[in-house]
């Protein structure tokens, strides 16, 4: 298998006139954790959705786990988990229809499925709340419960679209370790966050702005690059200089 | 991969799973699908009464004779009035219609029985209290029967000779003309168009409010299992309803079942899937669940008023008549009153069936490119 999880070539994104990304090359190793950043409206949702083939790329091609995003994005699909700030629980089901559910979709059945479900839920503990509706869990319990319903399936990579958006600082460092679990375990993660701390934490980072990647390197090679004292430094330098040339 | 495999592995069954448990535990749907069918058709089978009976009616005698009280006795016969009392003056019959104690009032003059004995006409008043058009107009054409009636009688009795014409009325399908026989196969029309449609749409709006829809696209669920997964269930509560409300309709108004159950049925495929286009389209419009209940309830509106449910379609205006032309619910009632009440069927219903089948194409071939387009 190839030791790149994620590659574009000069991926574009236009909507009528205005450009949403434009020009992309990336590149992320397997088992890589990789943090995209970036101000609002920078192109990372966009990057994101045209990397889980739910957008087509204006122009510009691009591989993930291996499948064509344009001409292959179903097995794309088979290949990925993909986890927003939004969750996507059903508040109605209880934990463990939640994940049944999304494994079932993923194409894991009957005794494998369960035998999977039983081993996932113990190692996130969510044993104990099986039986509880989504709905009444809390934010840091419903954040756990999204990450399993991502990963019950043993995605080669792994999409988080902010997912320690309005979450508790405790659960958010569970969160994290979860996720170097994953990672340990060779699944790629291309994370995206507003949280500098958590930036930090990713073996590699890529700056968008305005549609353009202006950055790619450890936090680092980052911070020495734009001759600032941290990542966040960086960033509020950015949107400060985005939104000067917007105005 | 084996057939058997195959089978187990379509998206569509973890869809449908998710969706039977999330409909039993929506307490406010599954309300709506169990109580309104019940509710629906108590109310609209008991309420809805098309045919005027019981009007309360003074009575002026001032003739007080024989022949003014079969007059009397004629009007009462006819079941359209029900006699609350005499008054004493034309003052007092005018209050009791202004209070609402009566809804009509017969004035028999002094020289009814004179005018008779004379082999003059001769004339009693009936006082109509008209606000409502519909029932002052059958209250004035059951007056005059029944004074037609009686003086035929006076005829035949002084003559000895027969009347010269009768016409025999058989009212077929529904003899005792009971509007609930008639609002009954209506009230599972309404039914399904209100599950199909607001159940439905409400139901996929929910998702995408909830960021679930987005959940689901990125999965390798595929557009088809996902529509189908969420259509099919409503599908079924459709059938279940239309079942219920037979089941009931029979028990408690004696509904009538004179025609094939599979036919009905099978015509019910074409009306639902026509609706379930309905709902979709509805959902790729709506941007909360509040907006799809406004907007499925803006549906409702018409096909209660035109499509023949409660008011006669041959009484409106052309403009009205078109717009009924472009509902399902329109042809779907006469495939079930033809079905319920008359016993027929393909045969002299394969024109609702034909225009159902299309419209039921049209407007899902329509849906679900929309729809497709909001998931992409």
């Amino acid at each position: 298998m190839s030791e790149v999880a994620v590659r574009t070539v000069a991926l574009h994104k236009r909507f009528g006139a205005l450009v949403a990304v434009e020009g992309l090359d990336l590149e992320i190793k397997r088992g890589e954790v990789f943090g995209l950043l970036g101000p609002n409206g920078s192109g990372k949702t966009t990057t994101i959705r045209m990397l889980c083939g739910l957008m087509v790329p204006t122009s510009g091609t691009g591989t993930v786990a291996g499948f064509d995003i344009v001409r292959e994005s179903e097995s794309v699909r088979g290949a990925i988990g993909y986890m927003s700030q939004r969750f996507g629980l059903y508040d109605d089901l209880t934990v463990a229809e939640n994940l049944r559910f999304y494994s079932t979709v993923y194409g894991l059945h009957g005794r494998e499925r369960d035998a999977r479900l039983a081993e996932h839920s113990a190692a996130l503990g969510l044993t104990e709340r099986l039986g509880q509706l989504a709905g009444t869990l809390s934010g840091g319990w419903k954040q756990r419960l999204a990450l399993a319903c991502a990963t019950a399936h043993r995605p080669q990579m792994l999409f988080l679209d902010e997912p320690t958006a309005g979450v508790d600082p405790a659960a958010r460092r569970a969160f994290w370790q979860s996720i170097y679990v994953l990672a340990s375990e060779g699944t790629t993660i291309l994370v995206t966050t507003h949280y500098m701390d958590e930036a930090e934490r990713c073996q590699r980072l890529a700056f968008l702005s305005r549609g353009h990647l202006i950055g790619v390197g450890t936090p680092k090679e980052i911070t020495t690059q734009f001759n600032q004292p941290s990542i966040e430094e960086v960033f509020i330098a950015l949107q400060a200089k985005d939104e000067g040339a917007a105005a | 991969m084996t057939l058997r495999e195959r089978v187990r592995a379509w998206r569509f069954w973890p869809m449908l799973w998710k969706e039977f448990i999330q409909m039993r535990r929506d307490r406010l749907t599954f309300g709506m699908m169990t109580f309104l069918p019940a509710v629906q058709l108590m109310l609209f089978g008991y309420a809805i009464q098309t045919d005027v009976r019981h009007l309360p009616l003074v009575v002026l005698d001032e003739s007080r004779s024989a022949e003014s009280r079969a007059l009397v006795t004629t009007m009462v016969n006819t079941r359209t009035f029900d006699l609350v009392g005499p008054v004493a003056s034309r003052a007092e019959a005018l209050r009791a219609i202004e209070h609402g104690e009566a809804r009509a009032a017969l004035v028999i003059p002094p020289d009814y029985l004179t005018k008779l004995a004379r082999g003059e006409t001769a004339v009693a008043q009936l006082l109509v209290d008209a606000a409502d058009p519909q029932t002052s107009g059958s209250a004035m054409s059951s007056a005059l029967l029944a004074a037609q009636a009686r003086g035929l009688a006076l005829i035949a009795a002084r003559t000895g000779r027969a009347p010269p014409i009768e016409v025999r009325v058989r009212p077929w399908y529904n003899p005792e003309q009971r509007s609930a026989l008639f609002i009954v196969p209506g009230v599972i029309g309404v039914l399904l168009t209100i599950t199909m449609t607001l159940v439905t749409s409400t139901a996929i709006v929910r998702e995408r409010e909830r960021g679930t829809l987005e959940q689901l696209i990125v999965t390798p669920i595929g557009g088809t299992s996902l529509m189908l997964g969420k259509l099919v269930p409503f599908v079924l509560v459709g059938y279940v309803q239309m079942t219920v409300v037979m089941l009931l309709g029979r028990v408690i108004f004696g509904l009538p079942v004179r025609g094939s159950l599979p036919t009905l049925y099978l015509f019910t495929v074409a009306f639902i899937t026509a609706s379930l286009g309905i709902g979709l389209l509805i959902s790729t419009v709506a941007k909360s669940q509040a907006q799809a209940m406004q907007l499925s309830f803006f549906f409702m509106l018409p096909n209660i008023l035109l499509s023949g449910y409660i008011f006669p379609r041959e009484a409106m205006p052309e403009p009205a008549q078109w717009i009924g032309l472009a509902l399902p619910l329109t042809y779907f009632l006469k495939v079930l009153r033809g079905i319920l009440l008359k016993g027929v069927g393909a045969e002299a219903l394969w024109r609702e069936g034909v225009i159902l089948c299309g419209l039921a194409t049209f407007l899902l071939a329509v849906s679900v490119r929309r729809f497709r387009k909001t998931i992409e």
